[in-house]
C-alpha cells in the first residue's frame, strides 16, 4: 500500500473507484468471519438436507467448505496489509472480488438446497441465513476496497524450482482426492454446493493470476507435470477399492473424452465443424463386436482383440475419407450439414441391418449382445484382480486400457499439432486462400483430420463395445455428437486440457445432478450460451484460439506476446 | 540512388538470360467481363518486371491466374517450359510465389511461424514421422527453423522472431508477408503492392530488399502505384489498361508515351498516381 506508483499506462484505463470506500475494509473482515462461524452453526432445522447440516459445533462436510472460504477472505484480506510479503505478484484484492462472488453462489446453492429438500425456506436456521449474510458483505465489501499496492506481473515473477513442482505436485494431488470425494457424494444438492465452492476457489486463484503464474511453472516441468497426471489418473481405481459405481462412470468419461479428443483434432486443430462424429464411434464399436465372436453376431467368426481394433480403426477412417472427399472441397457450413446427415444415415442403416428391412447384420434395434469380454495376453478383463491389497473390478480394468488409449490419443494429439501439419492447420484456420497460396496443401489436410480423427474414435469404439458388452444403434444418435462438440467448446477448443475438462464436465456433471432430470438438457443450453457470450474460447483454450475469437482486443494479444515470450525464455 | 547495387539498363533481353516465366494469350473472363485480355509476357532470370494501370486494370486478377489462384479462360502459363497446375499449393511447389495487396499475414502465428508456413511445400514429413518423432523428423523441423530465422534476417526482422504477426508494425508485416514468400524457395517472386501505405523511408528500405532478392538471381514481378518506385526499380514496365496490355519497354520509354499519361490522367476515370 506504501509506494503506489501508478505507470501512465494504469492511468489510460478510466475506472471508476468505489462509491464507498470506507465500507471497503469492515466489511470484508466482517464477511469473512461470518462466513467462517457459520461452519459452527445450524444451517437447517431438518437433516435431511446436505448429509445433515442440523448440528450447532460440528461442522458436517459442506461446511468445512464455508470454513475454508472464509478463511480464505481473511488471509486474503491480511494479504493487503501485514502479510503483503507473501503476496509478490498474486493480486489479493482482485481475488477476494472473485471469492466474494463465488462465495455468494455457494451459499445460494446451500439455500436452494435446503429449500428444494424440506420445501420451504422456513427450514433455514439462522447459520444459514448468516453464510447468506456474510458472503453477500464479503462480495459488496470487496467490490469497495480500493485497489491495492501494484503486484509484480505473475509472468515474470521468479520462484524457485522446487515451489513450482511442489506447486504442481499440491495440484495434482488435490485433483485426485476431489475427483474421490466429488464421486462419493450420493446428493445432488451437495454436489452442486461443491461446484459452487469450487467455482470460488477457481474465480480466487483466476483473478488473483494464480493460473498465468502456472502456466509458465507447467511450461518449465513439463515432464514433471505429465508424470504426476500419469501417476493420478493410475491411482485413482485404488481410492475406490472394489466399487463399480464410480468406475463405471469413470470408464464412460475416458470414453467420451477419447472421443472429445479425436473430435478436437478436427475442430479444434483443423478448424472443421463435424457434427455426426459419434457415427465413427458407432463404426469402431460396431465392427468390434461383430467381429469378436459375440453371441448375437451374425458374422459367427472371432478374430483376436488388436486385429478388431485395426480394422474397426481403419473402416471408420475409411467412412471418414468417404465423407470428406466430396465434402472438405466446400466450406464450413455444407460441411457441417453433410456430417449431421451422415451420422444420421449410419444410426439408421445399423437401425435397418436386421434381416427384415435389409440384410442380417446388427439386428437392427436390439444391437449386439452378448459381446465377450476382453482377454489380452492370459489377462482375463471380466475378473476382479488384486494388486497389492486393492481390488481391482473388472471396470478398472478396462479404465487401464482406456487410460492406455487416452494416452495414445494425447500423444498423437500434441505431436501432430506441433509438427509441420499442425502449422499447416493453424494456417488454414487464419486464412484459408493465404494458406493455399503458400503452398499449404489444404484439402489434403484437411482430409487428414477428418479421417485421422475418424480414426481415433473408431479405436476407442473398439473398447467400448467390449466394455459395454452390448450395442445398440440408440447409443450413437445425433445428441450424443452434440454433446461431443459441446465437450470440446466448453472445454476449449485445440486443447487437450480443454476436451478432458469438457467431457468430465458433460459426463459427470448429468450423473451427479440427478434431481435436475428433464431440466439436465435446458441447463447445458444455458450454460453454452453463456460460455458464447463470456468466453467463447472455452475453459482452457489455447493462446492461439483465444485470440481468434477476439480479434479486435489488442490487450490480450499483447498480454499473450509477454506470455508467449516468458514461455520461450522458460523453456530454454 | 540504389547503393551498391548493379541497376543495368534492360530494353532488350538480357543476352544468355534464360526465360523462367512465359505467360501466352492470358484471357480472363468473368460471365460477360474480361477482366484479362489477352496479355502476354515474358520474363527472364534476375529481372524486375513492373506491372502497372490505373485501377481495375486487372493487374491482381493478372496475378491470379499467373498464381492458380483463377484458372485462365484462356492462354497458357509456362514456368521453365512447364505449363503451371492449376492449383495454388502446386504453383507454389513449382516455384511461384506471391504477397498480396491487402496483407494476408496469419496474425495469430509469430513472425517464425509464419515463415516456417512457407517452408510447408519444400518439407515431407507427414503424419506418421511427426507422431513417431525420429531423427528425421527433428533434423527436418531444426532445418525449417534454422531457414525461417535466416530469412526474417535477411529480410532484417531476425529480432522479431517470435512477434505475433498482427502485433508487428505495418511496414514489417510486409517485410514478412515477403519472407513467408521467400520460404517457398521460389524461382519468381509476385509482389502485388509492395510499398502501398508505407513512408518514403520504408518505401526506400523495401526498395533495397527487392534490388537484394533480384541480385540472388531471383525473377520478380511487381504491382505498383508509386511510380518513381516504379521507375527506379524495374528493368522493364508492363501497362495494362481495362484488361489489356497497352505497352510494354523500357520504364523511360513507359514513362514517356502519351497513352500511358491518357490512362492514367484522361478518360472518365480520373485516378491519380499514388494509392
Amino acid at each position: 500500500m506504501s509506494n503506489d506508483l501508478m505507470t501512465p499506462d494504469l492511468d489510460d484505463t478510466v475506472e471508476p473507484g468505489p462509491s464507498y470506500p470506507q465500507f471497503g475494509t469492515p466489511m470484508v473482515l466482517a464477511g469473512s468471519v461470518l462466513v467462517a462461524a457459520s461452519a459452527f452453526l445450524s444451517w437447517s432445522y431438518d437433516r435431511e438436507p446436505l448429509g445433515d447440516v442440523s448440528i450447532t459445533g460440528n461442522p458436517a462436510p459442506t461446511q468445512y467448505l464455508a470454513l475454508i472460504i472464509g478463511v480464505l477472505g481473511i488471509v486474503l484480506f491480511l494479504g493487503r496489509g501485514p502479510l503483503a510479503r507473501f503476496f509478490s505478484w498474486f493480486d489479493e484484492t482482485a481475488a477476494l472480488r472473485g471469492l466474494g462472488f463465488g462465495a455468494v453462489a455457494f451459499a445460494l446453492a446451500v439455500i436452494l438446497a435446503i429449500f428444494a429438500n424440506t420445501s420451504g425456506l422456513i427450514n433455514v436456521d439462522p447459520g444459514g441465513w448468516i453464510l447468506l449474510v456474510g458472503s453477500i458483505a464479503l462480495a459488496f465489501g470487496a467490490e469497495q476496497l480500493p485497489a491495492g499496492r501494484t503486484h509484480a506481473d505473475p509472468l515474470r515473477s521468479k520462484t524457485s524450482s522446487w515451489t513450482e513442482i511442489l506447486a504442481i505436485i499440491a495440484l495434482l494431488t488435490g485433483v485426485l482426492f476431489l475427483a474421490a470425494y466429488a464421486l462419493a457424494m450420493e446428493d445432488g444438492y451437495a454436489f452442486l454446493a461443491l461446484l459452487a465452492f469450487l467455482g470460488a476457489i477457481s474465480a480466487t486463484l483466476i483473478r488473483g493470476g494464480f493460473f498465468q503464474w502456472l502456466s509458465i511453472a507447467t511450461a518449465k516441468h513439463r515432464q514433471v507435470l505429465m508424470l504426476g497426471a500419469v501417476v493420478v489418473a493410475f491411482l485413482f481405481p485404488f481410492t475406490q477399492d472394489g466399487r463399480d459405481a464410480n468406475m463405471t462412470i469413470a470408464t464412460q468419461i475416458i470414453v467420451f473424452a477419447i472421443t472429445a479428443l479425436g473430435l478436437n483434432i478436427v475442430v479444434g486443430l483443423a478448424g472443421l465443424l463435424d457434427l455426426g462424429y459419434i457415427a465413427f464411434l458407432g463404426a469402431g464399436a460396431y465392427v468390434s463386436a461383430l467381429l469378436s465372436g459375440s453371441a448375437t453376431s451374425h458374422l459367427g467368426f472371432q478374430l483376436p482383440f488388436w486385429l478388431t481394433a485395426i480394422i474397426g480403426a481403419c473402416v471408420a477412417s475409411t467412412l471418414g475419407l468417404i465423407i470428406g472427399t466430396p465434402t472438405l472441397r466446400v466450406s464450413g457450413d455444407y460441411l457441417a450439414i453433410v456430417t449431421l446427415a451422415f451420422g444420421e444415415i449410419f444410426r439408421i442403416t445399423v437401425n435397418n441391418l436386421d434381416g427384415i428391412n435389409g440384410p442380417s447384420i446388427t439386428n437392427g434395434p436390439n444391437g449386439v449382445s452378448g459381446i465377450p469380454e476382453l482377454n489380452l495376453f492370459g489377462f482375463d478383463f471380466g475378473q476382479p484382480h488384486t494388486l497389492g491389497g486393492f481390488t481391482l473390478t473388472r471396470y478398472a480394468n478396462y479404465y487401464f486400457l482406456l487410460l492406455l488409449l487416452g494416452a495414445f490419443v494425447i500423444l498423437v494429439f500434441t505431436r501432430l499439432n506441433n509438427s509441420r501439419i499442425g502449422r499447416g492447420w493453424v494456417a488454414i484456420r487464419e486464412d484459408e486462400r493465404a494458406a493455399e497460396a503458400m503452398g499449404v496443401n489444404v484439402f489434403g489436410l484437411k482430409l487428414f483430420a477428418f479421417a485421422g480423427g475418424a480414426f481415433l474414435a473408431g479405436l476407442a469404439g473398439t473398447i467400448k463395445a467390449h466394455q459395454d458388452l452390448a450395442i445398440s444403434p440408440d447409443q450413437f444418435v445425433f445428441l450424443e455428437s452434440a454433446f461431443l462438440l459441446a465437450a470440446i467448446v466448453l472445454g476449449g477448443m485445440g486443447t487437450v486440457a480443454g476436451a478432458l475438462v469438457g467431457a468430465t464436465m458433460l459426463k459427470l456433471l448429468p450423473e451427479k445432478l440427478r434431481f435436475l432430470e428433464n431440466y439436465r438438457l435446458l441447463m447445458f443450453g444455458i450454460l453454452l450460451v453463456l460460455m458464447m457470450r463470456f468466453r467463447p474460447e472455452g475453459l482452457v483454450a489455447s493462446k492461439r484460439r483465444q485470440l481468434e475469437f477476439h480479434e479486435d482486443d489488442q490487450e490480450l494479444a499483447e498480454a499473450i506476446q509477454v506470455e508467449h515470450l516468458e514461455t520461450k525464455e522458460a523453456q530454454a | 540512388m540504389s547503393t551498391a547495387v548493379s541497376h543495368e539498363m534492360p530494353a532488350a533481353p538480357a543476352a544468355g538470360r534464360e526465360v523462367v516465366l512465359d505467360a501466352s494469350g492470358v484471357i480472363m473472363r468473368f460471365g460477360g467481363l474480361t477482366a484479362v485480355d489477352n496479355v502476354s509476357m515474358k520474363v527472364h532470370d534476375g529481372e524486375i518486371v513492373g506491372l502497372i494501370g490505373p485501377n481495375g486494370a486487372g493487374k491482381t486478377t493478372f496475378f491470379n491466374c499467373l498464381t492458380g489462384m483463377y484458372i485462365p479462360t484462356e492462354g497458357t502459363v509456362r514456368l521453365r517450359g512447364e505449363v503451371l497446375p492449376p492449383k495454388p499449393s502446386k504453383v507454389v511447389k513449382a516455384g511461384m510465389a506471391r504477397t498480396f495487396q491487402n496483407i494476408r499475414l496469419f496474425g495469430n502465428m509469430t513472425a517464425l511461424e509464419n515463415v516456417m508456413v512457407g517452408r510447408y511445400c519444400r518439407t515431407s514429413s507427414m503424419a506418421l514421422t511427426s507422431i513417431i518423432r525420429g531423427p528425421k523428423f527433428r533434423r527436418e523441423e531444426e532445418a525449417t527453423r534454422a531457414r525461417a530465422q535466416e530469412l526474417l534476417d535477411y529480410v532484417g526482422l531476425g529480432k522479431s522472431a517470435e512477434l505475433l504477426a498482427r502485433n508487428m508494425p505495418y511496414g514489417d508485416q510486409r517485410r514478412l508477408e515477403i519472407a513467408r514468400a521467400l520460404a517457398t524457395d521460389p524461382q519468381v517472386l509476385l509482389l502485388d503492392e509492395p510499398t502501398a501505405g508505407m513512408n518514403p523511408k520504408e518505401t526506400e528500405e523495401a526498395m533495397h530488399l527487392i534490388f537484394k532478392i533480384r541480385d540472388s538471381g531471383l525473377a520478380v514481378i511487381v504491382i505498383e502505384h508509386d511510380m518513381r518506385f516504379i521507375f527506379t526499380l524495374c528493368d522493364r514496365v508492363l501497362c495494362l489498361v481495362r484488361g489489356a496490355l497497352l505497352i510494354e519497354g523500357s520504364p523511360q520509354e513507359v514513362q514517356s508515351d502519351p497513352r500511358v499519361i491518357e490512362a492514367y490522367i484522361g478518360g472518365d476515370e480520373s485516378q491519380e498516381e499514388g494509392e
